[in-house]
């Protein structure tokens, strides 16, 4: 049984039905693309992604990278896959056409992506890192280091990597120790310790650029005296081509549990001497430079998780399928033909909480891309301010959510596969182990939980929490107007009250202690993390209605409407309703966990 | 030389299809459509021929619904220079397609006309025959091997004793098999410039082709389940069941 890669009526849905990604033709900036232009962008993503990515998925997890002291090595085929992404174009593709870009939508390339990380997320991991580091410096670099740099990440001569945490510090940036001394050619000498850097090193590309956060000596204590640097392991003369290693050294590699091919390395910058280091932008403002890629790395954290949860459901789905087993409680005739596993009810449950995880995680990821794209080419200055702006406040919620319920989901996939779920003859297990990585990096939960409680509700004077408030309204008053899912707006709208209510009472409370106030901020995002999931369910269950009201509709499309409405009441029955036992214990400040002392355990 | 490419939209290979409840078709209402692999590997074949000198022009055609034009978009992609579409929305069968075919044929005269030996949907296998018949055209099929030297063109062929090469004059037809070639995907610049290449559309009667299927389906159904198996206790119980029960000895 091979995997199928994601589901391609489910993502011409989320794009054409549930987004309304044909009106991007609309703007001055798509006017030369066209839906056949999207589709066959599409197309070729996933064939790149079926050829030259799923192929090695296993083999990259069984023959992990490892290093002689000089060289990484690596399986051939992440070299394959990173060329073919590269000849194709994806790392150019959202550039504009005077920059050999194609212009092409935020969205289109995001959904593009889904197929190179369900097919693989470890190999994905350096395009999607290159990706990153190359917006950072065409937004916040100098023009010259731009001409220097941007050619060769874009045809993919060069990768990039993103390098803030260091062996002492990870969740807290504002305590690292890697300094900064100016030279006196106007660059900087690095050194210090990084460790968990993916892609650090490799034996994929001729360069690497690394993205080094460090402290310019001398500099404000903590956030505001941290700055950006490029940071090559090899240095680059001006007319681009390649001079010395610079003073950057693979010091070792990390050994995962799983995104295995993705090398995890501990970088040594400065033992000879210093590492040639170019400042990004303006000195101290390193850290809200990163947070462009960190918050582009957030959607695409949230994605990649949504998408492992979904290949696993797509493999448990088609094994439910075909594996028979045991008869119904209702059958006593012990000679009649055994049932496939998924007649059974426990499994559908499985099945069907995997899909509600993995639809709505994907829905929600595309959301935000969308949010993204409008506020970079939205009409008018309020759409792009309101875009951002909303954006910014479910970036929490659109990291964690599916990196906790897609994980949910694989865990789900090995259940319904039962034994042969354990076992590595099948790929479900190792789903399980990649996506164990995404409730980590980027931010771990509790991370988020910090920001979405302490800054992000109340930034702005709680613009993004408005915002947020007006558009499930929205949907609320549209849904009502149906009866089928009049049910659902109902709760949807008890559950914004829920939400509304507990987060005034936690804000209120915040000046009492912040200790206490902010102990049980994971929840709280948990707690907003399904009720968004909830409101893009039942977004999804409105498209899914119109769809069946079509006269022409057919019996596979209403199938797959059905599917829907019925993973929307999942939702909405079995799973949002733990909001309530959440916002108890939230509103009455519990603080079992809090109070818990060191010397008790 | 000027080579003309076929290309059919069909139901991706990915796409597990279903019969509708009603027994009338399969369902295929929304499901993702693409390039017959077939005629990838033919488009493929025509691209290597123009990238070796030896091609000058490709044209790419399609016959089918309006939507078709995205498969003559895709070979455009993937290296072809122009398109032809013949729009319609008729179920279009073998015969059909054929005469289409020829009547671009006359008005093209191409050297070459490479098509799939068979689309993954109909599975016929008939369309490059029959325009061999209707244009008189010399054909090599199930082609593992095209090399084109001195006006002509020499075709291997997989055929069940092992392969088979056939050295013939142009204009001749080709139609592939799988081993020909691998297909490129389309890079998106290519997949941009493609929006730019011409693509004339037509309809069968502009061709003076009545296009009316002359095959009709009277149900389709999925193939009956497998009953489970019995034990017999003998031969002689097993050669009685065959002979009266299956009936097939
Ligand atoms: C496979 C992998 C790839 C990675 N790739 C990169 C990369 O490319 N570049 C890069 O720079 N980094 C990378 N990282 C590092 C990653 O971002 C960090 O591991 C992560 O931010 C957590 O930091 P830490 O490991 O130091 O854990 P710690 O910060 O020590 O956290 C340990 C635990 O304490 C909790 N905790 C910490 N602070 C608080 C707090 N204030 N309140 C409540 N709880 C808290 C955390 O939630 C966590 O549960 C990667 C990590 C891994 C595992």
């Amino acid at each position: 049984m091979t995997t199928r890669l994601l589901n391609d009526r489910d993502i011409e849905f989320m794009l054409y039905e549930f987004l309304d990604t044909e009106n991007l033709l609309k703007r001055s900036r798509y006017q030369e693309h066209s839906r056949e232009v999207f589709n066959a962008t599409l197309d070729t993503a996933k064939v790149i992604a079926e050829k030259y990515f799923a192929e090695h998925n296993a083999k990259g997890d069984a023959n992990e990278p490892t290093f002689d002291g000089e060289k990484v090595h690596q399986i051939p085929e992440t070299k394959e896959a990173w060329d073919a992404f590269a000849e194709a174009g994806f790392l150019a593709a959202h550039y504009d056409f005077e920059d050999e870009g194609m212009q092409m939508p935020e969205i289109i390339l995001r959904a593009s992506m889904a197929y190179f990380t369900a097919a693989n997320v470890a190999t994905s991991a350096y395009p999607f890192l290159s990706l990153g580091v190359a917006n950072l410096i065409h937004s916040f670099a100098s023009e010259e280091h731009k001409a220097r740099f941007l050619p060769p990440m874009k045809d993919g001569r060069f990768s990039g990597t993103m390098a803030l945490t260091e062996p002492g510090q990870g969740s807290a940036l504002a305590d690292i120790k890697t300094y900064a001394e100016p030279a006196k050619d106007g660059t900087y000498r690095i050194f210090g310790q990084k460790m968990f850097i993916s892609g650090g090193d490799q034996s994929i590309t001729s360069n690497i650029l690394h993205m080094v956060l460090a402290k310019i000596k001398g500099a404000p204590a903590g956030v505001k005296g941290i700055s950006l640097f490029i940071c090559p392991k090899v240095l680059v003369n001006e007319d681009g081509s390649l001079g010395e290693r610079n003073d950057v050294a693979l010091a070792g590699l990390l050994h995962k549990m799983g995104y295995r091919n993705t090398t995890s390395t501990v970088l040594s910058f400065g033992e000879n001497g210093g590492a040639v280091g170019y400042l990004v932008g303006e000195p101290h403002k390193g850290l809200s430079y990163m947070f462009q890629m960190m918050n582009e790395a957030r959607i695409g954290v949230g994605m990649g998780a949504a998408l492992l949860g979904y290949q696993g459901f797509n493999y448990s789905l088609d094994y439910a399928r075909e594996r028979p087993q045991g008869r119904l409680p209702s059958t006593r005739d012990p000679e009649s033909k055994q049932i496939s596993i998924i007649q059974h009810a426990d499994v559908r449950r499985m099945l069907l909480a995997q899909k509600s995880y993995v639809e709505g995680g994907m829905a929600m990821c595309l959301y935000a891309s969308s949010l993204f794209e409008d506020s970079q080419t939205g009409e008018t200055e309020e759409i792009r301010k309101e875009a951002i702006t909303l954006l910014d406040l479910i970036t929490p919620m659109v990291k964690s959510w599916p990196s906790a319920y897609g994980l949910k989901a694989n865990e789900l996939a090995i259940q319904v596969l039962g034994g042969s779920g354990y076992i590595r003859e099948y790929p479900v297990e190792q789903y399980y182990r990649d996506n164990r990585l995404n409730p980590i990096h980027e931010g771990t939960d509790a991370i988020h939980g910090l920001d979405l409680l302490g800054r992000k509700v109340t930034m702005d004077n709680g613009a993004g929490y408005k915002l947020f408030n007006k558009a499930l309204a929205t949907t609320i008053a549209e849904a009502r107007e149906q009866s089928s899912l009049a049910e659902f707006a109902e709760q949807l709208e008890s559950a914004l009250n829920t939400l509304n209510t507990v987060t005034s009472t936690l804000l209120n409370k915040l000046p009492e202690g912040i200790d206490e106030g902010m102990a049980n901020a994971t929840i709280y995002l948990d707690l907003f993390g399904r009720v968004f999931a909830s409101w893009i369910w039942l977004k999804q269950a409105m498209t899914a209605t119109q769809g069946l009201a079509k006269a022409d509709v057919q019996e596979n499309d209403r199938n797959f409407y059905q599917g829907k409405l019925q993973a929307n009441r999942y939702y909405f029955e079995w799973e949002l309703p733990h909001i309530e036992t959440q916002a108890n214990l939230l509103m009455s400040h519990n603080l079992t966990t809090f109070e818990m002392q060191d010397a008790w355990f | 030389m000027k080579i003309l490419v076929a290309v059919k939209r069909v139901v991706d290979y990915n796409v597990k299809v279903r019969p509708k409840s009603d027994g009338t078709d399969v369902d295929i209402a929304n499901v993702k459509m693409s390039i017959n692999p077939f005629c990838e590997i033919a488009v493929e074949e025509a691209v290597r021929l123009k990238e070796k000198g030896v091609a000058t022009e490709i044209i790419a055609i399609s016959m089918g619904p309006k939507q078709a034009q995205e498969q003559v978009r895709t070979a455009l992609a993937l290296g072809a220079d122009r398109g032809i579409l013949v729009e319609s929305d008729e179920d279009l069968q073998p015969l059909a397609i054929a005469k289409m075919l020829k009547a671009i044929v006359e008005k093209e005269s191409p050297d070459l006309v490479i098509l799939g030996k068979q689309a993954i949907d109909g599975d016929n296998n008939q369309t490059g025959q029959m325009l061999g018949a209707l244009t008189s055209m010399p054909q090599g099929t199930f082609a593992s091997e095209v090399n084109v030297a001195d006006g002509r063109v020499s075709v291997t062929r997989e055929i069940d004793g092992g392969l088979q090469t056939v050295n013939l004059s142009l204009p001749a037809i080709v139609t592939t098999d799988l081993r020909l070639n691998e297909p490129r995907y389309a890079s998106l610049p290519n997949i941009m410039k493609a929006k730019r290449k011409p693509m004339d559309t037509f309809t069968p009667e502009d061709l003076g082709v009545d296009a009316t299927p002359r095959v009709k389906t009277l149900s389709v159904e999925p193939p009956a389940e497998r009953k489970a198996g019995i034990k017999v206790a003998d031969v002689a119980e097993l050669v009685d069941k065959l002979k009266n029960e299956a009936k097939v000895i």
